[in-house]
C-alpha cells in the first residue's frame, strides 16, 4: 500500500475580522481548517500578538518588567508608544486596571481621555480591557467607545449582564469590535453570541473569549469547550459560532502561584521570571493550537517567543 | 474491526457443544461480536483463529509497553482525536537526551536537573520519566556513559539511539533487563533491528526521510511480524514534525490504517535549536496534539511546571474530574489562632482557593472534605457537600486541636447551611464568605483585623 495523506474539510469558515484602521490594521480569523492545518485547507489569517499594557503603574507586575518599563510606565501614552517601537507586536491592549472600584476607581470620563489619547498615538490596533466588573465596565466602555470613535477598537469584554450597553455603544452607534465574553462552555458562548447579533450588532464585529485559564489550572476545560466550538463553527457550519477567539493569556499566567512566588518563598523553583515567562508561552502555545485567533500576553520574551512558534507553524 | 457474530460463527467449530456455557455456537458468536462474551470461553476454537479475530477486533491504535518496574509505561492506545469525545488514555512521556559528545560537565548537569525536578501535584508524581542516549561517534565514551546512568539508581526508562547493530547489542547487554527502547532503525538496518529485538520485544523507533517512506518502513516491519513499534516523526521542521504527527494519528483512527496506528516520538530538543522558550511553547502543541515520548534539551522548573501541569489536564478523563485528597491544609503557616475556610475537594476549586488565600498572605486552615470531586454548588446539590458532612469533617479531622481561633469561613454560595453548620458545632461562628474565589484575598485580610487587631500581616 502507498500512503495517502488523511485530509478532513469542512463546510464552514471563522468570520474574518479587521481591528484598528489605517496601514497597521489587522485581520484575525477567516480559516476554514483546524488550526495550523495547512495540510487540510485554508489557514486563514495568521494568528495575531498583543501586548499588556495599564493604566496606572504596573505595582504588581515582576520587577524585570517593571525595570524595562521604569520610564514610561507612569505614562500609559508614552508606554504604548514605547511598546510599539521597542516590541512592535500586532496590536496593544490597554488594560484599565486602575478603573476597578475595588482599587482606584478612575472615572470612566478619565479613562476615555486616557483611551483616546493612546488611540491618536499610536499605529497599532488598540484593545482596550475593563476592569471585570459588569457595572463599571458597562459604563466605562461606553465612554471609551465614545471617545475613540473612528479607530476600530476592541473592547473586552461584553458579558451576560452587561451586553446591551456595551454592544449598543461599542457595536452600533461607534462600530468598534465588541468581545463577547462568557465562562468556559460552548452554549454559554452560544447564547451570549446570539443575545448581541439579536441587538443588531453584526456577526463580523464580534470576536469571543470563551473564557481563558493558565496550564494547570483547569486549562482541560478551556481546551474541550474551544475544540467543541471549532468543530461546530466549522464542520456543522454553526454561524452562531464562527467568530474569531482573542484571549488574554497573561491576565491569567502572572496571577498563579508559578508565577508570582518569589525565589525566596519558593528556592528550588529557580528564577521567578523564567517561570512566568514559561507559564505565559506554555498557555499560549497551547491555545493557539486549539483555536485562538489573538492572545495577549505581557513579558516581551514571551511575545518574541510566540511570534517564532506562529511564523515556524505557518510558513 | 467491526466483526458481525455471523463473521464469528464462521470460526467457531460449529459443534454446538454448550461448553461455552450458551446454548449454541451462533448465540456464542452474537454475544462475542456485542462485546458482552470473550472468546477464550471456547475450548475448542483454532489458535490460528484466535489470531485471525485478535487482529480483526485489534483497536487501530497500539499500545506499546517501554521500561519496566517502577518506571514501566505504556504508550499509544488512543481512540479519539478529541478528549471530549472520550479521553485520551495514555499521557505522554518526557525525555531529556544525553549525548557521548557532550563534556562531562554537561553530561553532570542533566542528571542532576533530573534529580531535582520531582514534585507531587494533585497526587501525581512529576518528573522526567526517559533517559535518551545518542550515540555521537564514541564508542567507549558511549558504553560509559549508559553504565554510569544506569549505575546512578536514577529512575529512568532508557532509549538508546544508535543506528550501528553492534553497538547496540554491547550496550543491550547492560539495559537488558530494563526494557529500553531502541530507536534508530531505518530502511537500511531494519532487518538487523528486528533480529536484535525481536526475542526481548523491545520497542523499536523507526525514522525515515519523509511521511511516505515512514509508512513504507513500517510496512516491511510488520511483514516481518514485529509490532512492537513507535514512530519518529521527524526534525526538518516544526511544521513538517506537526503536521506528520498529526497525520500518523488520523491516519490510524480516522482512515483505520493501522499502518500507522503507532505513539509518536518527537525531539522538541531539536526542533526548538537551543532556545528555552520555543522548546516550551513546542513541547505544548505536542502535549496537546499527539506527541507520545516528548524529548527535551534538559530539564528544570520553568519548564516542569507549565509542561507537566498541561500533561495533566489533558490527560484527565473528562468524565472524572480531578480531585484532591480530603484533609486539612495549613496555608502561609497556619498557627494556633488562625481561622478556618472550608471548600470542596474539586481540584480546580481547591487551586483557585489556595492561589487566593496565599496571595491574601493571611494564615488560614483550608478543610477539604470529601465532596465527591464536585464543585461546590454541584456538590451541594448531591448532598455530598452539607451542613452535617462539613461539621463532621471538622470534628473527625481534630481541628479544634490544631486553631483556638472558633471562626469558619463557607462559600458564599452555600450560605444556606450556615445555621445547619453551627447547630452541629457548638462553639463555632459559621461566617459566609464571598461567592467568587477572586474576592477572597480582601475578605480574608478584613477578617485578619478582626481576629488580630492590627493584623497578623504587615
Amino acid at each position: 500500500m502507498v500512503f495517502r495523506e488523511s485530509v478532513k474539510k469542512f463546510t464552514g469558515k471563522i468570520n474574518e475580522v479587521e481591528m484598528g484602521v489605517g496601514e497597521r490594521a489587522i485581520k484575525i480569523g477567516g480559516e476554514n481548517v483546524m488550526p495550523f492545518y495547512s495540510f487540510d485547507g485554508d489557514i486563514g489569517n495568521r494568528p495575531r500578538i498583543g501586548m499588556e499594557i495599564l493604566d496606572v503603574y504596573p505595582e504588581s507586575w515582576i520587577g524585570s518588567l517593571k525595570e524595562i518599563y521604569s520610564d514610561v510606565a507612569n505614562n500609559p501614552v508614552e508606554w504604548a508608544k514605547y511598546v510599539e517601537k521597542k516590541f512592535n507586536p500586532d496590536f496593544i491592549c490597554l488594560r484599565f486596571e486602575g478603573a476597578d472600584p475595588n482599587g482606584l476607581d478612575k472615572s470612566p470620563e478619565e479613562c476615555a481621555e486616557i483611551a483616546k489619547a493612546v488611540a491618536e498615538n499610536i499605529k497599532l490596533p488598540l484593545v482596550v480591557a475593563g476592569t471585570n466588573n459588569h457595572g463599571k465596565d458597562s459604563v466605562l466602555f461606553e465612554e471609551v467607545a465614545k471617545a475613540v470613535d473612528g479607530k476600530n477598537v476592541v473592547l473586552l469584554s461584553a458579558v451576560e449582564e452587561n451586553y446591551k450597553s456595551v454592544g449598543a455603544a461599542g457595536g452600533m452607534v461607534y462600530k468598534h469590535k465588541v468581545v463577547a465574553e462568557s465562562s468556559v462552555d460552548i452554549n454559554l458562548a452560544k447564547q451570549l453570541n446570539i443575545l448581541i447579533n439579536q441587538l443588531g450588532v453584526k456577526s463580523e464585529n464580534v470576536i469571543m473569549n470563551v473564557g481563558c485559564a493558565a496550564v494547570g489550572y483547569g486549562f482541560e476545560y478551556v481546551v474541550s469547550t474551544i475544540d467543541r466550538i471549532r468543530l461546530a463553527a466549522l464542520g456543522q457550519n454553526d454561524k452562531t459560532l464562527q467568530m474569531p477567539i482573542i484571549l488574554p493569556v497573561s491576565f491569567e499566567t502572572w496571577e498563579i502561584k508559578e508565577s508570582i512566588a518569589t525565589e525566596e518563598q519558593m528556592p528550588e523553583w529557580g528564577n521567578q521570571e523564567e517561570r512566568g515567562i514559561g507559564l505565559e508561552v506554555s498557555t499560549a502555545a497551547s491555545l493557539l493550537t486549539v483555536g485562538a485567533n489573538a492572545v495577549i500576553l505581557r513579558h516581551p520574551k514571551s511575545v518574541e517567543t510566540i511570534n517564532g512558534f506562529i511564523r515556524e507553524l505557518t510558513a | 474491526m467491526g466483526l458481525t457474530g455471523l463473521d464469528i460463527f464462521k470460526l467457531t467449530p460449529k459443534k454446538n457443544c454448550k461448553d461455552c456455557g450458551f446454548p449454541t455456537c451462533l448465540a456464542f458468536s452474537m454475544k462475542v461480536a456485542s462485546g458482552a462474551a470473550e472468546i477464550e470461553k471456547c475450548p475448542h476454537i483454532s489458535s490460528d483463529a484466535l489470531s485471525k479475530l485478535a487482529e480483526a477486533t485489534a483497536p487501530p491504535m497500539k499500545t506499546i509497553t517501554i521500561g519496566r518496574g517502577e518506571t514501566e509505561y505504556k504508550l499509544g492506545g488512543e481512540t479519539v482525536l478529541y478528549r471530549h469525545e472520550k479521553t485520551f488514555v495514555n499521557r505522554n512521556r518526557f525525555a531529556v537526551l544525553l549525548c557521548d559528545s557532550m563534556d562531562d560537565g554537561e553530561i553532570e548537569s542533566k542528571l542532576h536537573s533530573i534529580k531535582r525536578v520531582n514534585y507531587i501535584r494533585i497526587g501525581e508524581e512529576m518528573r522526567v520519566e526517559i533517559i535518551a542516549f545518542k550515540y555521537g561517534g564514541n564508542r567507549k565514551r558511549y558504553v560509559n556513559l549508559i553504565n554510569k546512568v544506569k549505575e546512578s539508581g536514577l529512575k529512568l526508562t532508557y532509549m538508546l539511539i544508535c543506528e550501528d547493530v553492534d553497538l547496540l547489542s554491547e550496550v543491550l547487554k547492560i539495559v537488558k533487563d530494563d526494557n529500553p527502547i531502541v530507536h534508530g532503525t531505518t530502511k537500511e538496518n531494519y532487518r538487523d533491528m528486528v533480529n536484535l529485538v525481536k526475542s526481548n520485544k523491545y520497542v523499536l523507533g523507526l525514522k525515515a526521510p519523509s511521511l511516505s517512506e515512514l509508512y513504507d518502513l513500517v510496512g516491511e516491519i510488520q511483514k516481518l511480524d514485529y509490532k512492537e513499534l513507535i514512530l519518529d516523526v521527524g526534525s526538518n521542521s516544526i511544521k513538517e514534525a506537526f503536521q506528520n504527527t498529526v497525520q500518523i494519528r488520523r491516519t490510524a483512527l480516522k482512515e483505520g490504517d493501522r499502518t500507522f496506528g503507532y505513539p509518536s516520538i518527537i525531539f522538541v530538543n531539536q526542533l526548538a535549536r537551543n532556545d528555552k522558550f520555543m522548546e516550551i511553547a513546542i513541547s505544548s502543541l505536542f502535549i496537546m496534539k499527539y506527541g507520545s515520548i516528548i524529548v527535551l534539551e534538559d530539564i528544570d522548573y520553568a519548564r516542569a511546571l507549565p509542561l507537566f501541569a498541561l500533561r495533566q489536564n489533558i490527560f484527565t478523563d473528562p468524565q472524572r474530574p480531578m480531585r484532591v485528597e480530603p484533609d486539612i491544609y495549613s496555608i502561609n503557616n497556619a498557627d494556633d489562632n488562625s481561622p478556618v475556610l472550608c471548600t470542596v475537594d474539586f481540584a480546580l476549586t481547591y487551586f483557585i482557593v489556595s492561589g487566593e488565600i496565599e496571595r491574601s498572605k493571611v494564615p488560614v486552615y483550608l478543610a477539604i472534605p470529601d465532596a465527591g470531586g464536585l464543585s461546590v454548588l454541584t456538590a451541594w446539590a448531591a448532598g455530598k457537600f452539607s451542613g452535617l458532612s462539613i461539621a463532621k469533617f471538622i470534628k473527625e479531622m481534630g481541628v479544634e486541636e490544631r486553631t483556638n481561633c472558633r471562626k469558619l469561613v463557607i462559600p458564599g454560595k452555600v450560605a444556606v447551611l450556615k445555621g445547619d453548620i453551627e447547630d452541629s458545632l457548638p462553639g463555632w461562628e459559621v461566617i459566609v464568605g464571598t461567592d467568587e474565589a477572586m474576592h477572597l484575598p480582601r475578605f480574608l485580610r478584613e477578617l485578619d483585623k478582626e481576629i488580630n487587631g492590627a493584623g497578623s500581616i504587615a
